[in-house]
């Protein structure tokens, strides 16, 4: 298959890129050095393109209650204004895809990963109803931009209208950046304060420029991994598949419906009764890291397996993540089988890392 | 580098010799293509290795990649230090980075493996 590439694709390679296939496309994983890439995300601003994540536009009279059947978030009362973190729920209550809805003054945007594109697409369309309901795919002529870290809103603030540093946390407004019409929300995939900007593709080099001659340190996929593991967020076909529910993920605080939605009948019915599994975080003892598929065991049984997993660079040690029978408690010994030997592992409650609060 | 008298093989491992050991690592361009190095998985000493047996292994943090030993031998040192200081492999593999010496069975085997030259020609033909 061909990978496909974003508007600023060259340069990425010009800036001396390491580019990488990831969910069909071809994607910079880092510049530089994933770490140092990590760390100015954590404590300057880094910028991140992201124009492989997908972009739905849903309106019309009965756009609202659409999405209110296909999201266990509520729907109905995100303000003008406004972004919810939800999933997209299957009968069973298992996720499709996760995603971002942004409450526009007309329509609803949603944002759903690159590689699931498609997938949503095709489960969301047989769900439409006949009349009262728009959804048309915006991905290839959106643009995604993140800006990420403590500096991120002094950097945007420079550039941007209206003033990006009063908008608060998991909202949106539109607006100009460097020019260019923009879409600027103030959410992020990195556990820090920061920005997501949406522009038209033909803008997208200006905006990058830009925004790297105020400051901001080019970031890859590489680093975008580690700072959302840290910060405890999950990633699909890692921490969400189609049989994972969000009460299993731990994110029960995302379940907020009011209304009927594919897949409630499970998901209340483990909100009540609790599930066989949950996920929680792991802390290595060691140094060797766990990764992906390493099996975890207690007493020398085997009771799940590693989700993701890397060295936190900004802890200094290995983390993880495994969907764990749900009688085992945080704050308890468990193995991890790293080639042939039992690693040690702490459970820990997901995040790994917070941010510290600022004054400013 | 050529005053060090390295060899590789094609798995990018070096071997060197030093006071009659064969002294092993891995390549500044595997090293570079493997980006940070946050682990090292070492030997103990007194094992022993024949040709292209894997020996340990080496993380960055996306990837694993196995160590293969390019000569045979019995291992005389291990560089614990690495344990703390992964980094090294990055910034000096021929120096603070190297990873174990071994006391060679076949010294013949370095007749086998790739110069420096041919080496260097091996990596920018990919």
């Amino acid at each position: 298959m061909q990978l496909r590439r974003t508007p600023l694709y060259d340069r990425h390679v010009s800036l001396g890129a390491r580019m990488v296939p990831f969910g069909g496309w071809d994607m910079p994983v880092q510049y530089s050095s994933i770490v140092a890439e990590h760390k100015a995300v954590r404590e300057n601003v880094g910028l991140f393109d992201v124009s492989h994540m997908g972009e739905f536009l849903v309106s019309g009279p009965g756009a609202a209650e659409f999405l209110a059947s296909v999201v266990p978030a509520n729907v109905l009362e995100l303000a003008v204004g406004r972004v919810v973190y939800t999933q997209f729920t299957n009968a069973s209550g298992g996720v499709v895809d996760d995603l971002l809805i942004y409450r526009l003054a007309d329509h609803y945007l949603l944002v759903v990963n690159a590689s699931n594109i498609a997938k949503d697409w095709a489960h969301l369309e047989p769900l439409l109803p006949a009349t009262g309901v728009m959804m048309t795919d915006a991905s290839d002529r959106t643009a995604l931009l993140a800006l990420q870290g403590p500096e991120a809103a002094a950097v945007l603030a420079q550039c941007a209208t209206p003033d990006p540093r009063l908008l608060p946390a998991f909202s949106v407004q539109q607006g100009q950046v460097l020019g260019a019409d923009a879409v600027v929300s103030r959410t992020g995939y990195t556990g820090e304060d920061g920005f997501e900007i949406f522009v038209p593709t033909e803008d997208a080099g200006r905006v990058w420029e830009g925004l790297l001659a105020l400051g901001a340190t080019p970031c890859g996929l590489g680093a975008r991994d580690t700072l959302r593991l840290e910060a405890g967020l999950p990633l699909y076909g890692h921490e969400w598949d189609d049989t994972t529910t969000p009460v299993e993920a731990s994110l029960a605080w995302t379940v907020k419906s009011s209304t009927e939605y594919l897949g409630r009948a499970e998901i209340d019915r483990q909100l009540a009764h609790g599930t066989r599994r949950r996920l929680l975080g792991l802390k290595m003892i060691g140094r060797a890291p766990a990764r992906e598929g390493y099996e975890v065991f207690r007493d020398g049984q085997p009771i799940g397996k590693v989700c993701s997993g890397t060295l936190a660079p900004s802890l200094g040690y290995p983390i993880a993540t495994a969907y764990l029978p749900a009688d085992v408690s945080v704050g308890q010994r468990v193995q991890v089988k790293i080639r042939e030997q039992m690693a040690e592992a702490e459970t820990v409650r997901l995040p790994f890392y917070r941010r510290p609060k600022r004054s400013s | 580098m050529n005053d060090m008298n390295l060899k590789f093989s094609k798995s990018h491992e070096y071997v060197r010799i030093e006071n009659r050991l064969a002294v092993i690592g891995i390549s500044q361009h595997a090293a570079d293509q493997m980006g940070d190095v946050v682990y090292v998985e070492l030997p103990q000493i007194g094992k022993a290795y024949s040709k292209d047996e894997e020996f340990g292994v080496v993380e960055s943090v996306k990837a694993v990649s196995s160590l293969y030993s390019p000569v045979s031998g019995t291992v005389s040192a291990v560089n614990a230090e690495l344990l703390e200081h992964p980094e090294w492999v990055n910034s000096d593999p021929y120096g603070k980075g190297w990873m174990l010496k071994l006391e060679m069975t076949s010294p013949t085997e370095l007749d086998q493996i790739l110069s420096q030259e041919q080496y260097d020609a091996e990596v920018s033909s990919h």
